[in-house]
């Protein structure tokens, strides 16, 4: 910042720490903004970094020790990650069939995310905008399905996709995940749609548009941040989920990347490079699809989810 | 916020445009009907897969039923429940077990996920990689947090090794199969996954106090951790309940990590009830017995949901 203020109106100083000193005119104005800083949210330095540097480690190592046996040879006891290799990742990829897995990870995952997406919409614009009979009932309905353990339900289902010789079929999954998914999103996106005035509505109607319409065009921008939480809530649930894939699909071209997983811990002789190549793999497309909602995560949980 | 929730102007209440109201009834959906039609995919998705497969393992529960044992299938009457509380090796011991997991669990993922909400949202250099990367975790399936986990408490090349090389500890421990480590091992692998979940809950809800208070307790004199007792935590109060609750009642019902990382084991020492439930119905396919189990999880739980929303005033003093 120092710098910047003296290059527009100190000469060209020989040395910036002489240029920093020569321009004391220019250092006047942010004094008092800062001066202005509230004392509230200014902890001391030592005491934001300590704790958080502390915790940082504890997070990050696990992380690293997973890359690091992902890249370095078998056998090796190396704490750096050098000299890489790729070869666990290649037997992972085709001897351990994680090219086939990966594939239906990611199209149980971008299905879930849509029909989760469309579905709670629908119901989340009528439990916002409109007062009908059984509202109550369902929102209750909505509240106590999130104390059903989807785990212990796994028998029934299992009959119900089985009656429906759905049985090894990703259809099952895709299905499994959304009705699971939708009670909480569509809370969520309820919430949202509450925050978008409704008199913005209104006025798309008087100027001719159909209530879908004005829903489209005024609406659906403003939830963007929203809609983007919770559809990557419901990617990222399902291509964790574990124990639906697990149950509903038998054969090996059908399963997902945690089945996989699963496999390469439970073999006899654990193939350690393997199983970190493997768990390199399922989580890289989650701390991508992480790293670029996280800002709208918080904003988007803010933006009235729990106070409804 | 509720405001918005007043029903559709009818069509006479527009007629000064006399555009408008033609161009609604082009949808051809009665206002009336709409809202029906809206929820019906997502009424009939949670009718057919979770309200009718609980009323299943209600009616399971009364039955003895067991695929590989057909002859014996048949009407129980309370045959399972009895069994259970009284003849059932297994469950109290596995009930306790879940109990002292949660317990265990979302109090510290509580207490580390409110530190670290209150410290990433004060403003320093750094900040924004600073909550991707403590968030991180997050993100991370059970599956995979087994998996990061086995490598780590590995005892040929797991973090003990390299503690042993220091001189910490003793080379060749296996802090899983072990039936005196085994509790912590699990929770700090559970907790490393847990935390950035309350962090961004409470994070979220941080943003939503309003900074006047701050300031005029400022003014008032009260110094930062009488702001944080009198206004960030009581803004705090209904957040920290609902989360709290919700986080339990995942804890106890998901059975990812545990089935994964220790199976349950050694020894049963880490089976929790679903997880017991899950192996008597998957493994020993006697349905029956397994759904009367799955009653009473549910029964408990709803129980103790209902207990602590009571104890703890929620919504209370704040509306």
């Amino acid at each position: 910042m120092i710098a910047q203020d003296d290059t527009t109106t100190a000469p060209p100083a020989p040395a910036t720490a002489a240029g920093a000193d020569a321009a004391p005119p220019t250092r006047t104005p942010p004094a008092p903004r800062r001066k202005r800083r509230r004392a509230w949210d200014e902890a001391p330095r030592w005491q934001i970094y300590l704790p958080l540097g502390i915790y940082l480690l504890f997070t990050l190592i696990p992380f690293y020790w997973i890359v690091l046996f992902a890249v370095r040879p078998a056998g090796s006891t190396s704490l750096l990650p050098w000299p890489m290799t790729t070869a666990h990742f290649e037997k992972v990829w085709t001897e351990r069939a994680f090219a086939t897995f990966f594939q239906n990870s990611l199209l149980i995952g971008l299905a879930t995310l849509v029909t989760t997406t469309v579905v709670a919409l629908a119901g989340g614009y009528a439990l916002a905008r409109f007062d009908f009979r059984i509202k109550k009932g369902f929102m209750l309905a909505l509240l106590c399905s999130q104390f059903v353990p989807g785990a212990l339900l796994l028998v029934p289902l299992f009959q119900i996709f089985a009656n429906l010789s759905m049985i090894n079929s990703l259809g099952s999954v895709i299905i499994a995940e959304t009705v699971f998914q939708l009670p909480l999103s569509m809370i969520l996106i309820s919430g949202f749609i509450k925050n978008v005035p409704y008199s913005l509505e209104e006025a798309a109607w008087v100027d001719g548009c159909s209530r879908f319409a004005a829903f489209r065009i005024v609406v659906l921008p403003l939830l963007r941040p929203g809609l983007v939480a919770v559809g990557s809530f419901a990617f990222v649930h399902s291509w964790n989920h574990f124990l639906f894939a697990l149950m509903f699909l038998s054969s090996q071209e059908k399963q997902t990347i945690p089945v996989g997983l699963n496999t390469l811990m439970g073999a006899d002789s654990v193939d350690l490079g393997a199983l970190a190549a493997g768990g390199v793999i399922a989580a890289l497309p989650v701390v991508i699809v992480f790293a670029f909602i996280q800002k709208w995560l918080v904003t988007g949980f803010s933006a009235g989810a729990v106070k409804g | 916020m509720a405001t918005a929730v007043t029903p559709p102007p009818k069509a006479p209440a527009t007629s000064e445009t006399p555009q408008a109201p033609a161009r609604r009834r082009r949808t051809g959906v009665a206002p009336r009907r709409l809202p029906y039609l809206l929820i019906a995919p997502a009424a009939l998705l949670m009718l057919g897969f979770i309200a009718y497969p609980v009323l299943s393992v209600f009616y399971y529960s009364l039955q003895h039923y067991n695929p590989t044992k057909p002859w014996r299938n048949g009407f129980a009457g309370f045959d399972n429940f009895t069994r259970i509380f009284t003849d059932d090796p297994h469950f109290w011991g596995t009930l306790t077990f879940s109990l002292k997991w949660v317990a265990v669990e979302v109090t510290l993922q509580l207490l580390f996920g409110l530190a670290l909400a209150l410290i990433v949202n004060q403003t320093f250099v750094g900040r924004a990689v600073g909550r991707a990367l403590v968030f991180s975790p997050w993100a991370v399936s059970g599956v995979l947090t087994s998996a990061i986990w086995v490598l780590l408490y590995n005892s040929q090349t797991g973090i003990t090794r390299y503690l042993a090389d220091m001189g910490l500890g003793e080379y060749g421990t296996s802090w899983l199969s072990d039936t005196s480590t085994v509790f912590s091992a699990v929770v700090v692998a559970d907790l490393w996954r847990g935390v950035p979940f309350f962090a961004i809950l409470i994070l979220a809800d941080l943003q939503s106090v309003p900074k006047d208070l701050y300031e005029a307790a400022e003014v008032d004199g009260a110094g930062r951790i009488r702001q944080f007792a009198h206004i960030t935590l009581p803004h705090l109060k209904d957040a920290i309940i609902l989360s709290t609750l919700l986080r339990a009642v995942w804890e106890f019902n998901n059975v990812d990590l545990l089935y994964t990382l220790t199976g349950g084991g050694p020894a049963g020492e880490t089976t929790t009830l679903p997880l017991y439930i899950a192996n008597t119905s998957v493994d020993a396919h006697n349905f029956g017995y397994a759904s009367a189990l799955t009653t009473v999880a549910f029964v408990i739980l709803l129980f103790c949901s209902m207990v602590y929303l009571r104890l703890s005033k929620f919504g209370g003093e704040s509306k």
